[in-house]
């Protein structure tokens, strides 16, 4: 696949409070978009992501660096020359304009044919299941539907890049579910390159060809999610996508760990020396209880949480660290209990690289 | 690179923005600065070249000496009594459950939209050497109405009313569940009252008296009328100096020492009370009726309320009669020969006055509205200067402003003295002011975020401003349109430096006509003016109002 937009040493500063050095907002990043892929910048409030965004529309000048949409450098150029559509987290919807009108604006801007407008604009509408809502004021749709028309307003103009700005963090939660699902597919069926940015780590998984974990104005990995879940490659990365446990080990053999006098697997090709002490992740649902002695490392029950569909139990090992575990259906073998001995196995290991 | 190159070359992106950038800096240069430069220059011209000569005259003279204590002294006189009965109105009608509110509103803030010296008129028929009161009624023979308190009557009267307008909005802005609070916490109705409205109203309160105090000191039309050539003032001692004396040095010097207090008060108000006011915005709507007065306490505001109402019906009901009677004092046959000498040999001058004001009003807007979009939105070099100077002409008193217009155009490269120019341009880069200030007050409510997405839909700069920004501030576009018309028809203090024989205003008409004794005529003039006041606003109201009611009723 050719790369559709590429950014490269990109840089943002913002001038500091009160004459104070220059804050970093973006630190010369390098990225890489395949063409009809979905991309998803996600990281916590203020490490950049959102800034990384507005300089691919326009709206923030680069302090360094360039973008490309294919071969084209864009970096200097106006918002409006440029060929992206945004959905902004607050939708943005012209109060003003009717539901058409609102979707038509890009078109009207692009002095396209009349006919040709009401064609597309149509079509549009149907695709997000806003057919007969053409006359409709913003203020008498619901959240969603406003949300519909925002992308709507965008993909009418089948823009070279489509720009996502947290579109879904207004919504509630069932609703929010259901629109990932729909833009997903909107994507898919359009082909087009998208950026979409989050703070949501579920919403990145599901959504997205390649998660961008980003902090500090950096990125810290760049991958599909499973991989990105599977194999974090720090720490931070591990802790923000998912929830996870940090067990130290020693290698045994290139396949084996010790932690906590048990000896659990380690993730396949994972480029450790034996005898090295490793950091190492492993997801809840990863970690199994048994109340049968032998099997793993010895720990006690410490906290227990209900949750219907899954069990979250807290155990401390004998070493002192505590091993978070989730199991799924935990009615079927009975809950355990606060105080209770159990053993703690896990599936494979992933070691972190040694920290800097 | 530097901060101002980078600005500017974002800004270069759209060059049709950046030319109206260019344009619009370079007018407030050439017609707000330039002129005040201008008079400051002049102010300080002598016979053989520079010096403080003509400001010695002030320690000098009795006459320009007595001008300024006249002038502060008024001023803070009219700002003090129109502050009080400003918040004593403003109360009743945005906090109590009494009847009329509308009809009382309306009449309240009537003398705003009437030329500003009707007050003046009235006074004269009123209590003047005819007066229904003083001759008829007390049968007095040597009372003279002229001086001090002539001056504070009629400007109280005209001035009330901005008192009114804001601190009404400050009252509204105090959210009722504070006092509930208050109260709920044992505090009486007196203390609620004393320690919480008040305080809270408080910045509202300084900022009202330094807007009446500018007001008061910038003021031509009423102490003409009625300060007397034994109780000189500055406004109209300037502009004798200048079109009595033909001495433009020491006119200059009077306008730059009336600049002094306008523009401390000025700055006092827009730079450190506005920083103080406790504005509560919550999202929650709130039943404002107060409960830090009783019943009694009530009534007792509403006849407070009642009384300025009456005294406002009456001022202009007296200007009605005297303009539809033969000769004020002597002869109360109706007649309509005075509207007849309007509609006749002052026929022109109506045509002049409608003409400037229609020619003015929608630049005066859409500048307004522009200027309020760029300095809210835009970040480009000259965004600080922009914004103070386009605000600067409020401050700024019409005599200064009037001086300065002869002092620039009446030589290359701008010859426009004698033209219609000359007082469209004035009015334009006078009225913007309230424009900008409600534009940027409502542009800092709409996420900017609508705007972007205009831009990113492929709308350049001035078409995101048309298409998307002018409709969604329509309202404070249609009080802008309001304003500037509305004081185009009213204006004098510049304007009577700048009319010709080619170009007249009813304004000006109206003070010749007290001039000569005609009252009959002013108050007939001062009829139809507020009659054209009226009807323009209302057709305005209709024009605008309808885009600004569907901008307006949605709502994110």
């Amino acid at each position: 696949m050719p790369v559709d937009l590429r950014l490269v040493r990109l840089r943002k500063e913002f001038p500091g409070h009160d004459g104070g050095p220059n804050v970093v907002a973006v630190n010369d990043v390098d990225l890489a978009i395949e063409k009809g892929t979905m991309v998803t910048l996600l990281g916590p409030s203020g490490c950049g992501k959102t800034t990384l965004l507005r300089m691919i529309a326009g709206f923030e000048e680069p302090t360094g660096g360039e973008i490309y949409f294919g071969d084209k450098r864009v970096d200097r150029l106006a918002p409006n020359a440029r060929d992206t559509a945004m959905v902004f987290q607050s939708y943005a919807i012209f109060p003003h304009l009717d539901v058409f009108e609102n979707v038509a604006f890009g078109l009207r801007m692009k002095r396209v044919a009349e006919k040709s407008v009401r064609e597309r604009v149509d079509r549009v509408l149907e695709l997000v299941g806003l057919a007969g809502f053409e006359r409709r004021a913003p203020s008498q749709l619901s959240g969603g539907q406003q949300q519909r028309v925002a992308l709507a307003r965008c993909i009418v103009l089948e823009p070279h890049v489509l720009l996502f700005d947290e579109p879904l963090s207004n919504l509630d939660a069932k609703l929010r579910e259901q629109m990932r699902v729909e833009i997903r597919e909107l994507q898919q069926r359009l082909g087009v390159t998208s950026v979409y940015v989050t703070h949501d780590q579920a919403e990145a998984m599901a959504l997205s060809d390649l998660v961008v974990v980003m902090n500090a104005g950096t990125i810290v990995q760049a991958a599909p999610p499973q991989d990105l879940y599977a194999r974090p490659s720090s720490r931070f990365v591990a802790d923000f996508v998912g929830k996870a446990n940090f067990l130290t080990g020693a290698v045994l053999d290139p396949n084996t760990v010790d932690v906590a006098g048990a000896r659990l697997r380690l993730s396949s090709a994972a480029p450790v020396g034996v005898g090295e002490t490793v950091e190492l992740v492993v997801r809840p649902e990863a970690v199994l209880l048994e109340r049968e002695a032998g099997k793993g490392a010895k720990g006690v029950v410490e906290r227990v949480a209900f949750l219907g569909n899954h069990a979250e139990y807290a155990v401390r090992l004998a070493t002192g660290d505590v091993v978070e575990a989730h199991e799924t259906n935990p009615a079927e073998r009975g809950m355990f209990g606060v105080g209770e001995e159990v053993w703690v196995s896990t599936g494979p290991l992933h070691p972190l690289p040694p920290r800097r | 690179m530097s901060r101002a190159v980078r600005e500017l070359r974002l800004l270069a992106r759209d060059p049709i923005l950046f030319g109206l950038v260019v344009l619009i800096l370079a007018a407030l240069l050439v017609f707000v600065l330039y002129p005040i430069l201008l008079v400051l220059w002049q102010s300080f011209t002598t016979g053989t070249g520079l010096g403080l000569d003509n400001y010695q005259l002030l320690a000098e003279r009795r006459l320009y000496r007595n001008a300024l204590r006249n002038s502060l002294g008024v001023a803070t006189l009219v700002a003090a009594i129109s502050v009080v009965i400003g918040y004593l109105v403003a109360f009743s009608l945005s906090r109590t459950d009494v009847p009329l509110k509308r009809v009382l509103h309306n009449t309240t803030i009537l003398p705003i939209v009437s030329p500003p010296f009707s007050g003046a008129i009235s006074i004269l028929f009123l209590f003047g050497f005819n007066g229904v009161i003083t001759r008829q009624l007390l049968g007095l023979r040597d009372f003279s109405i002229y001086g001090f308190w002539g001056v504070v009557a009629s400007q109280v009267f005209t001035f009330t009313p901005i008192a009114y307008l804001s601190l009404r909005g400050v009252l509204a802005g105090i959210n009722p569940t504070l006092e509930d609070a208050a109260m709920n916490v044992g505090a009486s109705r007196g203390q609620v009252f004393r320690r919480v409205v008040l305080p809270l109203s408080l910045p509202g309160v300084a900022s009202a008296f330094l807007v009446v105090f500018i007001e008061s000191m910038a003021d031509f039309g009423n102490p003409l009328v009625l300060a007397g050539a034994a109780f000189p003032m500055l406004a109209p001692q300037a502009y004798l100096e200048i079109t009595g004396s033909f001495n433009l040095p020491r006119g200059a010097m009077l306008a730059a020492v009336l600049l002094v207090p306008s523009l401390t008060a000025f700055a006092i108000q827009r730079y450190y009370i506005n920083k103080r006011q406790y504005v509560t915005v919550t999202g929650k709507p709130t039943a404002s009726t107060t409960k830090a007065v009783g019943p009694a306490g009530k009534w007792l505001l509403y006849a407070g309320v009642l009384l300025f109402g009456l005294v406002v019906v009456a001022f202009y009901g007296v200007i009605l009669i005297g303009a539809s009677t033969a000769v004020w004092g002597f002869d109360y046959t109706p007649t309509l020969r005075h509207f007849v000498y309007v509609f006749d040999v002052g026929w022109d001058t109506v045509k002049d006055t409608v003409l400037v004001a229609v020619a003015s009003t929608p630049v005066s807007g859409l500048m307004g509205m522009l200027i309020a979009f760029l300095v809210v939105r835009r970040v480009f070099p000259g965004k600080r200067p922009m914004e103070f100077l386009s605000i600067l002409n409020f401050a700024v008193p019409g005599t200064v402003v009037g001086i300065g217009y002869i002092l620039a155009f009446n030589r290359p490269p701008l010859i426009l003295t004698g033209t219609l120019a000359i007082l469209v341009l004035n009015f334009v880069f006078r009225y913007v002011p309230v424009g900008i200030q409600n534009g940027i007050a409502v542009l800092r409510q709409i996420d900017p975020s609508i705007e972007e997405a205009a831009q990113n839909l492929g709308a350049d700069g001035v078409t995101t401003f048309r298409k998307v920004t002018l409709p969604l501030i329509a309202p404070a576009f249609f009080s802008g349109l309001v304003f500037a018309f509305v004081r185009a028809m009213t204006a004098i203090s510049a304007a009577i430096f700048l009319v010709s024989a080619n170009w007249n205003l009813m304004t000006v008409q109206i003070l010749n006509q007290v001039g000569s004794g005609r009252l009959g005529v002013a108050a007939a003039f001062s009829i139809v003016l507020l009659a054209i006041v009226l009807v323009a606003v209302g057709i305005i109201g209709t024009l605008v109002g309808r885009r600004a009611a569907a901008a307006s009723t949605v709502r994110f």
